[in-house]
């Protein structure tokens, strides 16, 4: 069998963040990935391709084999479950916080609370580990306005700058999980496409502990 | 819910059709002979029994997978058997209660409240084979060449095994002195071999008692892992060598019979470690994501049922096996017969059908589409005729 070697990566900025990592361990998309508006691209490897998606479908791809591997952020993981997966490596990328975060002042009365999020497996986990009964609110997006319209108490998002939060009279308050890219794995590709894969995960890790050390 | 929504079926409940449930028996049929020919005795435990009896230790999530009911006649719990496993191995150890080797096989339906992965289905049909009362590896040798002999049976090609060891992790934690939650979280990043997430898992401890751990992430590919394994483990746990050697034997003695198999060692995975007692296995083929056939050993299991007996088996699910096996050919064709009372027609019938022709009654009208011949009579003998079809 010589199927192509099929990486799944992460629209958005994850992605302009991956491909520099990919191109030093030698695999560079032949086109823009930018300005196409392919799906699948071939790579200056002929045996790997890469496939842009949605965050939440990379898990999704990997885990059914439709993708050997995949970079996707570790809020996606903690959200939708890594089971079923192998996530070798912390590529470092994407850097972000995922916190809970309430108007400026806010006080908790101890009562049920009112959390507006799009992770709403993690703030269920997190609120019930922290004691409190949590009344969770399902949104998609613009979570600084549901506690703006009375539709929250407090949000759980994911916290970059803070820049968006405090424009909206926001603050930040408990940190959930630090939040960068891994490098997940298909189980069984791991197995049977053990050598390639395992050079990926060998030059991909050298590559971030060697970026890892010019920044320290 | 309105008249079109009757013929919906549950998510993850599905119907075999003809066509890929001729298949499903047939290869159902063949391999349950192959483990009679094996000396494994066939057993049909029920669809549900009291949970005292099913949910014996066998993984916690078995617990969450059973559909459960109330006896009407005790008032006890039942489940509806989500996995085969814990009633054969009541079997051997209270109804059959035999002192030396025990083989037993089984096929059967069971059910599951969710499907144990993406796309897998809540009602597979299990097949599988158990050893009991032989605590040799030769033992866990039989039962991986069986599992890998189903596979090829069932024409499946390009199989990898996986083998693995739950003494070594077992010997690893036992040197690092760590809490119940700690525990937890190692084992759950070592499944996903999630460097990261052991990092910070382990960030408090020894230094060297954390680097064994992580170093068990590394220990999977070919055979390599073995001497890299055993130089990790020399001074540092040694207690895990002989899960080492253990590997080592059973490899080459089951490459002896299956030259050129691809053996993948996997010496952090930990699936079914709360119930495993030693080899564990599972085979991959390319294109499924998950394992289509695994098993291991499992001693000990019996102890509830009064007889703690070494244990050791594979199953495999036989919906699974089918979605991957080679296309069928377009199927035997069948032979029509006129519905006709004459004894010398029924002999012929009878004659054909023993020989495993399929004889379709066209019921007085147009032969069924299936047949592409027919019973004639000419000269007074019932004869098989090509149909001519199409020429109007």
């Amino acid at each position: 069998m010589n199927k192509k070697l099929t990486i799944a990566l992460t629209k958005g900025r994850i992605l302009k963040e991956t491909l520099p990592l990919l191109a030093r361990a030698g695999i560079e998309p032949l086109e823009d990935v930018g300005t196409s508006r392919k799906l699948v691209f071939e790579t200056s490897q002929d045996d790997v391709q890469l496939v842009i998606i949605r965050g939440t479908d990379v898990p999704t791809y990997v885990r059914h084999g439709a993708a050997d591997m995949g970079v996707v952020g570790k809020d996606v993981l903690l959200e939708h479950g890594a089971e079923g997966l192998y996530e070798p490596l912390d590529l470092g990328i994407a850097r972000c916080r995922l916190m809970t975060a309430g108007p400026v002042g806010w006080q908790s009365t101890g009562a049920r609370i009112r959390v507006a999020t799009k992770f709403v497996n993690i703030t269920r986990r997190y609120f019930a580990r922290q004691g409190v009964h949590a009344e969770l609110i399902k949104l998609y997006g613009a979570m600084e306005l549901a506690p703006i319209m009375n539709l929250a108490d407090l949000i759980v998002d994911i916290v970059d700058t803070g820049n968006t939060l405090r424009a909206n009279g926001m603050a930040p308050l408990a940190e959930i999980a630090s939040i960068s890219s891994r490098l997940v794995v298909n189980k069984a590709a791991m197995r049977s496409r053990y050598s390639t894969i395992q050079r990926v995960i060998e030059d991909l890790t050298e590559i971030v502990q060697d970026s890892d050390n010019a920044t320290a | 819910m309105t008249m079109v929504d009757r013929w919906q079926l549950p998510d993850g409940v599905e119907e075999v059709l003809p066509a890929q449930a001729e298949l499903v028996e047939r290869l159902r049929r063949q391999l349950l002979d192959l483990y009679r020919s094996w000396g494994y005795q066939l057993v049909i435990p029920p669809l549900m029994e009291f949970t005292e009896s099913l949910l014996i230790g066998l993984g916690q999530d078995l617990d969450l997978l059973t559909f459960k009911l109330t006896d009407q006649f005790s008032g006890r719990t039942m489940g509806v058997r989500a996995d085969i496993t814990p009633q054969v191995a009541r079997i051997d150890a209270h109804s059959l209660a035999e002192q030396g080797v025990t083989r037993l096989c089984y096929a059967g339906s069971t059910l599951h409240t969710r499907p144990k992965s993406l796309m897998a289905s809540r009602s597979p049909i299990q097949l599988g084979a158990e050893l009991y009362g032989d605590n040799s590896l030769a033992a866990d040798v039989e039962v991986v060449r069986l599992m890998l002999t189903t596979l090829e049976a069932a024409g499946l090609a390009d199989i990898t095994l996986d083998l693995g060891h739950v003494g070594v992790y077992e010997a690893v934690l036992a040197t690092a002195n760590l809490s119940a939650d700690q525990e937890k979280t190692v084992f759950d990043a070592l499944q996903r071999k999630s460097v990261p997430d052991l990092q910070l898992a382990l960030a408090g401890e020894e230094q060297g008692i954390a680097d064994l751990i992580i170093a068990l992430v590394g220990l999977h590919g070919d055979e390599t892992v073995l001497a890299d394994a055993r130089e990790l483990f020399a001074e540092k746990a040694s207690a895990a060598l002989p899960a080492v050697d253990a590997l080592q034997e059973v490899a080459i003695a089951v490459r002896r019979q299956h030259p050129g198999l691809d053996i993948y060692f996997d010496l952090a995975e930990l699936r079914g470690y709360h119930y495993h007692t030693g080899i564990v296995f599972a085979a991959y083929v390319p294109g499924h994501g998950q394992a289509l056939a695994n098993g291991g050993r499992y001693n000990d299991v019996g102890a509830v049922f009064g007889r703690a007996r070494p244990a050791t088996g594979f199953a495999t699910d036989l919906k699974a096996l089918m979605t991957l096996l080679p296309a069928s050919d377009a199927g035997q064709g069948a032979i029509s017969m006129p519905d006709a009372d004459d004894p010398a027609l029924a002999a012929k019938v009878n004659e054909l059908r023993a020989a495993g022709e399929i004889v379709i009654n066209a019921l007085g009208a147009e032969a069924n589409p299936r047949c592409d011949q027919e019973l004639v009579l000419e000269a007074g003998q019932w004869q098989v005729q090509a149909i001519q079809r199409g020429q109007v």
